[in-house]
């Protein structure tokens, strides 16, 4: 009778309550608390370190590739009438109007410049135009359109007013469409650019086939090697691993520079070459300052990449596996394809991504060896971030290199999940 | 000297030798014949070569001297994947990338045998060792004695007249190591294969084997079956390394047949069985099983001075150590019988045992 009552008293079946009566999912979060607190406060320094100093940065980046307010700032009354007309207007006396006030005001400001330089983006040659015009903005007296004209007949351009159309509004996607190789024609559709300034494309798929290319060259290079290093005995594996790691404890910088003393034209390997013979003096083979010297240098520096994380698979796939297989009587062909390589799967993946990721972003290398033919997407960005100092152009890049690589990373999840990806 | 290669023989080890350094040799001199059927365990300290045998059989170590033959063909020169030898290791080495049908059907595939074939044999594999649900699972998902079945079955799947265990039970528990030991041996006589065990357990070796190869050093010290090798063990060794043993060291005083009398250290007399003693006047170990000695004996014959040192109570016998013949680690199982002697810690007895059960060995 005693169990029937308390039974009855409690609460409803499949809800379990702890000896107080309190829900048994309430104390857990409760007792559990305490615990997550205290592991919060511990990253909580780490969290606050990789927001200041890597999300905010890129997040501010990211922005920068779509918003750049130096045309509509200083520049409010040609705004207004370009807000006002449809596009394709012809710029009527009334625009030049609008024109030559904000030129007044922006050369008291002394922002013509800026205001110039943003424009120049979309019409090159326009920054010129508009520091003049604006140094000579107090003798432009009606009718505005003809004083414009005696300044520079490119003014009355209807591709000019395309272009400061698009930069009237602060947010604008013309930046990817520049970094595509896209821009906008006078009624204002996308068009690809002549093909004389079609150089980003080019340049994103030589970047993505040189990483891909690098990438197979340190897979069939490490493979070998990650294999031997796993097998030897600890006492000469120690020893490969020291030769292994030993670009990675020198400069990138003295690398690099090595390569060039190998590889150039009075080089060691060219001169080798001549003295015994195989090549002609005057035919010397151009290894460097061009896409090979990218790759022969790249590989060789990205190969401890590849060669460590295949190396941590192997090294704790026990050598009974391959003995089980040919005793079930696979050749040893069979028992490495069918048994040994699908266990190292999990490394190639992780290698393959590291040393991909990495070639595509690489900067130095391709910078010092890469000569003409031989500069990846970065050091584009890299010249637009230090000497054209078009920040929005180079964000742009940046983002859509981000965006391939991250589409690159969902793939990998699919095709062979994060949770088999192994580093070491 | 070379084995005598009779009919029965299905593995013969002629003179083989094996070195890895090119110094010290790891199998000396090893002749062993194994005939059709037979269940043959290896038995041995950890580096005394029975593992390196085993590899030498399966292929995957080359015999440096000497020749192994299978069916009476040599297969020194033959890969290890055309012997057709199954073969079950101490990790199992199953395939964790593939599903436990996958890993039973895979020496099915590479010996390009149809699907349809291929699945009717995984199945009846599988239900030999009572694991016909699980093809489906991966190995990581079952527990060891399951993985056990599971390589067990892979071994057996493509019907090999040979299969060779390295250690299989090294993994598992006691109980399960019992209760596979069994079913091994059941396995064994069913299918009517021929096996080659491995272990260090004398206990497993003990349980399962037909014939029984106690190795030590690269030696066979004895090849016996397991009541021969428990009952007449030809050397100190092996007296010392199947069961317990009492040791006591002696003096041939005279010897009739197989019938020494002997001088113990404290000047008593006694008689023993001479099995591979010298003759009269060397010195001698009497070896003794601490389950043959008697206390409070009837007659006199070997009847000696006791004082008990120590006792351990486990459950089915009693444990004593005695101080003998100066001997301080006398070993005596007391069987746990209603009509039990209470002897307690530093009482003085007297034990004894028959003539036939003191083994005079040689000293080495």
């Amino acid at each position: 009778m005693a169990e029937i009552s308390s039974s009855a008293a409690g609460p409803a079946p499949g809800r379990l309550t702890t000896a107080d009566g309190i829900p048994l999912k309430t104390a857990l979060a409760a007792a559990e608390a305490r615990a997550r607190r205290r592991a919060l406060l511990l990253v909580l320094p780490l969290l606050l370190f990789i927001l200041v100093t890597f999300v905010a940065p890129i997040g501010q980046m990211l922005h920068r590739s779509v918003y750049n307010p130096s045309f509509p700032q200083n520049m409010p009354a040609t705004v207004a009438w370009i807000r006002d007309a449809p596009v394709g207007t012809a710029p009527d006396e009334a625009a030049f109007e609008a024109l030559a006030a904000d030129l007044r005001a922006a050369d008291e400001n002394k922002t013509a410049g800026v205001v110039g330089t943003r424009v120049n983006y979309e019409y090159p040659g326009s920054r010129s135009m508009f520091t003049k015009a604006a140094r000579a903005a107090d003798k432009i007296t009606p009718p505005f359109r003809a004083a414009f004209e005696d300044l520079d007949s490119d003014w009355t351009d209807p591709e000019l007013w395309q272009a400061m159309r698009a930069t009237a509004s602060a947010y604008t996607a013309n930046f990817y469409l520049a970094a595509l190789d896209r821009t906008r024609d006078v009624a204002g559709h996308v068009v690809q650019v002549e093909e004389d300034r079609q150089v980003y494309v080019k340049l994103f798929v030589r970047t993505l086939a040189l990483s891909l290319l690098i990438t197979v060259l340190t897979f069939f290079l490490a493979y070998p090697i990650a294999h031997l290093l796993a097998t030897l005995p600890l006492r000469h594996s120690n020893l490969l691993m020291i030769f292994v790691l030993l670009p990675f404890w020198t400069s990138l910088l003295v690398r690099t520079t090595a390569w060039i003393v190998l590889l150039q034209s009075q080089g060691v390997v060219n001169n080798t070459l001549v003295a015994s013979g195989l090549v002609a003096d005057e035919a010397r083979i151009q290894m460097i300052y061009n896409q090979t010297g990218t790759v022969v240098a790249m590989t060789h520096i990205l190969l401890p990449f590849m060669v460590l994380p295949l190396y941590s698979v192997m090294r704790p796939i026990n050598p009974s596996y391959v003995r089980a297989a040919r005793s079930l009587g696979a050749t040893s062909w069979t028992a490495f394809r069918r048994i040994y390589f699908p266990q190292t799967i999990p490394g190639i993946g992780a290698g393959a991504l590291l040393v991909f990721i990495l070639a595509v972003g690489y900067y130095i290398t391709p910078a010092l060896v890469g000569g003409s033919d031989g500069q990846l997407i970065s050091n584009l960005i890299a010249f637009h971030m230090t000497k054209s100092l078009n920040w929005s152009m180079a964000a742009a890049l940046a983002a859509i290199l981000l965006a391939g690589v991250l589409v690159l990373y969902w793939l990998y999840d699919r095709l062979i999940g994060i949770d088999n990806l192994k580093l070491g | 000297m070379a084995v005598e290669t009779g009919d029965a023989a299905f593995v013969v080890f002629d003179q083989v030798q094996k070195s890895y350094d090119g110094e010290t040799l790891v199998v000396k001199d090893l002749n062993l014949a194994i005939g059709k059927g037979e269940f043959l365990t290896m038995l041995g300290p950890s580096g005394s070569g029975k593992t390196t045998c085993l590899m030498m059989l399966a292929g995957f170590e080359t015999a440096t001297h000497g020749e192994i033959l299978l069916d009476g063909r040599p297969i020194n020169n033959i890969p290890p994947h055309r012997r057709g030898i199954g073969m079950v290791f101490q990790s199992y080495a199953l395939f964790p990338h593939m599903t436990v049908g996958e890993n039973l059907s895979f020496p099915l595939e590479v010996r390009g045998l149809e699907r349809t074939l291929r699945e009717t044999k995984v199945k009846r594999a599988l239900e030999m060792v009572q694991m016909g649900a699980f093809a489906g699972r991966r190995p990581a998902q079952l527990s060891g004695g399951q993985q056990q079945r599971i390589a067990l079955a892979r071994a057996l799947v493509f019907e090999p007249d040979l299969v060779l265990m390295d250690e299989p039970l090294g993994a598992l528990d006691k109980q399960l190591r019992e209760h596979m030991q069994y079913e091994i041996k059941h396995l064994h006589e069913n299918l009517g294969i021929t096996v080659v065990y491995v272990t260090h357990d004398q206990s497993e070796a003990l349980t399962m084997s037909d014939r029984v190869a106690v190795f030590n050093d690269g030696v066979i010290q004895q090849l016996a079956s397991p009541q021969d090798l428990y009952e007449r063990p030809e050397n100190s060794f092996v007296a010392q390394f199947i069961g317990e043993n009492n040791k006591l060291p002696a003096k041939i005083l005279s010897r009739v047949g197989n019938d020494v009398t002997v001088e113990l250290p404290d000047g008593s007399t006694g008689r023993a069985n001479a099995v591979s003693c010298g003759g009269v006047g060397s010195a001698t170990l009497l070896s003794i099983r601490p389950e043959r000695i008697v206390v409070d004996p009837m007659d006199d014959t070997n009847a000696t001075d006791a004082t008990v040192r120590e006792l351990i109570y486990l459950g089915d016998h009693i444990r004593c150590r005695l101080s003998v013949h100066g001997s301080e680690d006398f070993i005596v199982k007391v069987p746990n019988s209603s009509r039990k002697h209470l002897l307690t810690v530093g009482q003085r007895t007297r034990v004894g045992w028959a003539a036939e059960d003191a083994r005079a060995l040689g000293t080495q």
